[in-house]
């Protein structure tokens, strides 16, 4: 795939999709403005190829991104409530960037290792991890504390961007080591103006890192917008620091996954980094502690909807017969399932015990640490004392 | 030969020449620690010797170095970081205090970040600006950082030995006017608690407790007060996170009198700890106040400043009066 894509996209040849439209040789000529993003199944849920990145995925593969991505905003509708219900301190929800997740989440292997900001629930689920741990930290009862080696899945970084220099530390460790595993950096569009994204993209090109910088540019970064990140299409980026930039079309998970996985690929032959813009949206809030109506209007949020993710992938697999009615059905029962589950672990979830306060602050202990841990103890002993 | 005479630069180097051979999970990376051998000649030889994947030049960006070394310790590797100059830390403070300090905690100890941070600090060597500074105050003020500082060639080498087996990370501060200073290396010592203060000098009528650079006055201050017919002990604290509060403790509960010396400025800096800690430690032992003599509260000056600036023998031995005058 070259760096920008000028080619058209062609309808695919074969394919239910085509069969239903007669195979039209319907083609998209890209906004003038706008550069051109690779793209396999159009907001109608149209499948149309790409000359350099296609992907053939079964009946089977198709509905199970499908349920991922179902499963995906049920789970994130299920907190956004559970923190509306006083459950939860804060949440920061994923809507609308199901695909960008979900696509190059299933793109990874298990030995591939994945760098998240804090709203990559999508990514946690295709890496296998149980999405009440993801929850703790928005309770407040830990900072995280799921074990990133389990799944190869680090802890959630709110710092913005800092990740990108994890992930490209972890990358130059992998090619140390001769595997062929990769490396997957999550990021967004105001975490590109960072200077550690800047200092990720010199080390992984310098040192040829086998990482995959995956930029959701969800167009806000709480209330700016993209162009006060940037001047040129971000994906642009990365031809100044020497190494390949794609825009994907990232509402669309067909295509984030056929690209995340060729720049893995990529990786993985030793090519070294690649940058991903999967250009989505964030339909809800920054967080629920965000008011966007204070500085983005609604037809912009309406504009987007028409582009759905999850309902163009649906359209597709009815018009392919690839699902019937009886697997939405299910899927939807299997949602509520998980909602209630998660529900139910969260309102289960303890609070820490007091000490927890000073456990883990190192892995070698701390002369100071212990003082102050024995004295706080003997503080709260003294008033269970006083009680008796 | 068990025992050299070295100076405390190739002490760290040879300490680091050691790690490399003895774990090949140790890592140096830097700005200019390959073929120069860094600007102070720490890392001289390494990467002839180890190679470029070991020895690490890296690309000038300081955030980009512990960061990236973050993620090789996530990989099981122990980077051992070069900061060239104190000042210069600053890019990467960041990356030390949100990240490598925390992650450790935030992943409820299920992961390990065993990254050493060496800056060369202090001043004394006629530099220009931010080649002087001392800011180890902002970094032992981070819970999950270990900070600590030789003063001898001899710790130099065990105290660094000792972080690079640290689970923890550990900035470690080398006195870079003392780098030239040689003494005895014993390579096959059994050595101390890293974390340990060590009495540099024995004495009964006041403490001077210091570290790194100023450990050197505070002894030729001693011999100077003895003449006088004083007798002060020089504790060298070697750990400034955690601090051996214990060690000054029993120092004090003989001596009665403390007098905490260091370059940084003393407002906010590592004496105003001890200060607090002891004098609630030691209330009824202590004949004066504790006392403290440092940098003032102004950016470090230029060289032709730097004399009156940093604490010399003549403000130590002030101080060493005017608690005793109490």
């Amino acid at each position: 795939m070259t760096v920008e894509s000028t080619a058209a996209r062609k309808p695919r040849r074969s394919g239910a999709a085509g069969k239903r439209t007669g195979a039209a040789k319907k083609q998209q000529s890209p906004q003038a403005s706008e550069p051109q993003l690779v793209q396999l199944l159009t907001p109608e849920g149209e499948r149309v190829e790409h000359p350099e990145c296609d992907i053939e995925l079964s009946a089977q593969e198709l509905r199970g991104l499908y349920r991922d991505m179902v499963l995906t905003r049920r789970f994130d509708a299920e907190a956004t409530a559970l923190q509306r219900q006083g459950e939860l301190g804060l949440w920061a929800s994923l809507l609308g960037q199901e695909a960008a997740q979900i696509g190059s989440g299933r793109a990874l292997r298990d030995d591939d290792y994945v760098f998240p900001t804090y709203r990559e629930h999508g990514v946690a689920w295709c890496r296998g991890v149980d999405p009440t741990n993801l929850l703790g930290m928005f309770r407040g009862v830990n900072h995280g504390g799921w074990d990133p080696n389990t799944n190869n899945f680090q802890l959630y970084t709110i710092v913005i961007g800092s990740q990108t220099l994890h992930a490209t530390g972890y990358a130059m460790g992998v090619a140390k080591d001769g595997a062929d595993s990769a490396v997957i950096a999550y990021f967004g569009d105001g975490a590109s103006s960072q200077g550690d994204v800047a200092e990720a993209f010199t080390f992984s090109a310098v040192y040829n890192a086998p990482v995959v910088f995956f930029c959701q540019n969800n167009q806000w970064a709480i209330s700016e917008p993209t162009e006060k990140q940037t001047r040129v299409p971000l994906y642009k980026r990365a031809e100044g620091f020497g190494f390949p930039g794609v825009r994907v079309d990232g509402n669309d998970v067909l295509a984030c996954l056929a690209v995340t996985r060729w720049a893995l690929e990529r990786a993985r032959r030793g090519e070294g980094p690649t940058l991903i813009e999967a250009f989505t949206y964030r339909m809800g809030a920054h967080t629920t502690s965000d008011d966007p109506s204070r500085y983005r209007h609604d037809d912009e949020r309406l504009a987007w909807e028409a582009k759905d993710p999850i309902q163009r992938l649906r359209a597709h697999l009815e018009a392919a017969g690839h699902a019937d009615e009886a697997f939405f059905t299910a899927l939807e029962e299997e949602s509520d399932t998980l909602a209630k589950r998660v529900r139910e672990a969260v309102r289960a979830m303890p609070d820490p015990d007091d000490m927890a306060i000073f456990e883990n602050v190192y892995a070698d202990g701390h002369a100071l640490v212990d003082e102050e841990r024995a004295q706080f103890a003997a503080y709260q002993a003294s008033f269970a004392e006083e009680g008796n | 030969m068990a025992v050299q005479k070295l100076p405390l630069a190739k002490a760290l180097n040879e300490s680091l020449r050691t790690a490399l051979e003895n774990d090949p999970k140790v890592l140096i990376m830097g700005e200019d620690v390959g073929k120069l051998g860094g600007v102070f000649r720490v890392t001289d030889g390494l990467q002839k010797d180890f190679g470029e994947d070991r020895v690490i030049d890296t690309p000038l960006a300081e955030s980009g170095i512990v960061g990236t070394a973050i993620g090789l310790a996530l990989r099981g590797y122990r980077p051992v970081l070069e900061i060239q100059f104190d000042g210069f830390v600053f890019p990467a403070y960041d990356q030390i205090v949100t990240q490598l300090a925390k992650m450790h905690a935030r992943a409820l100890g299920k992961i390990k970040l065993p990254v050493v941070v060496r800056i060369p600090y202090g001043g004394g060597i006629g530099a220009v600006e931010h080649h002087s500074e001392s800011p180890e105050a902002l970094f032992a003020h981070v819970a999950g950082l270990k900070v600590v500082s030789p003063s001898t060639p001899s710790d130099a080498y065990w105290m660094l030995q000792q972080a690079i087996q640290s689970d923890d990370p550990v900035v470690f501060f080398e006195p870079k006017r003392r780098y030239w200073d040689k003494g005895e290396v014993d390579v096959d010592a059994i050595p101390g608690p890293l974390h340990a203060a060590r009495t540099a000098r024995p004495g009964t009528d006041l403490t001077l407790a210091a570290y790194g650079p100023m450990v050197k006055v505070c002894l030729e201050a001693a011999a100077a007060a003895e003449e006088e017919g004083k007798s002060v002990e020089v504790l060298d604290l070697r750990s400034m996170s955690p601090i051996d509060f214990d060690a000054i403790q029993r120092s004090v509960e003989k001596t009665g009198r403390l007098v905490v010396v260091h370059e940084a400025p003393v407002f906010y800096g590592s004496g105003a700890e001890v200060a607090a800690r002891i004098t609630e430690r030691c209330f009824y032992s202590l004949e004066s106040p504790v006392l403290r003599v440092g940098g003032f509260h102004a950016p470090y000056p230029p060289a032709r400043l730097e004399e009156e600036y940093l604490p010399g023998l003549d403000r130590v031995l002030d101080a060493v009066d005017r608690a005793l005058a109490y």
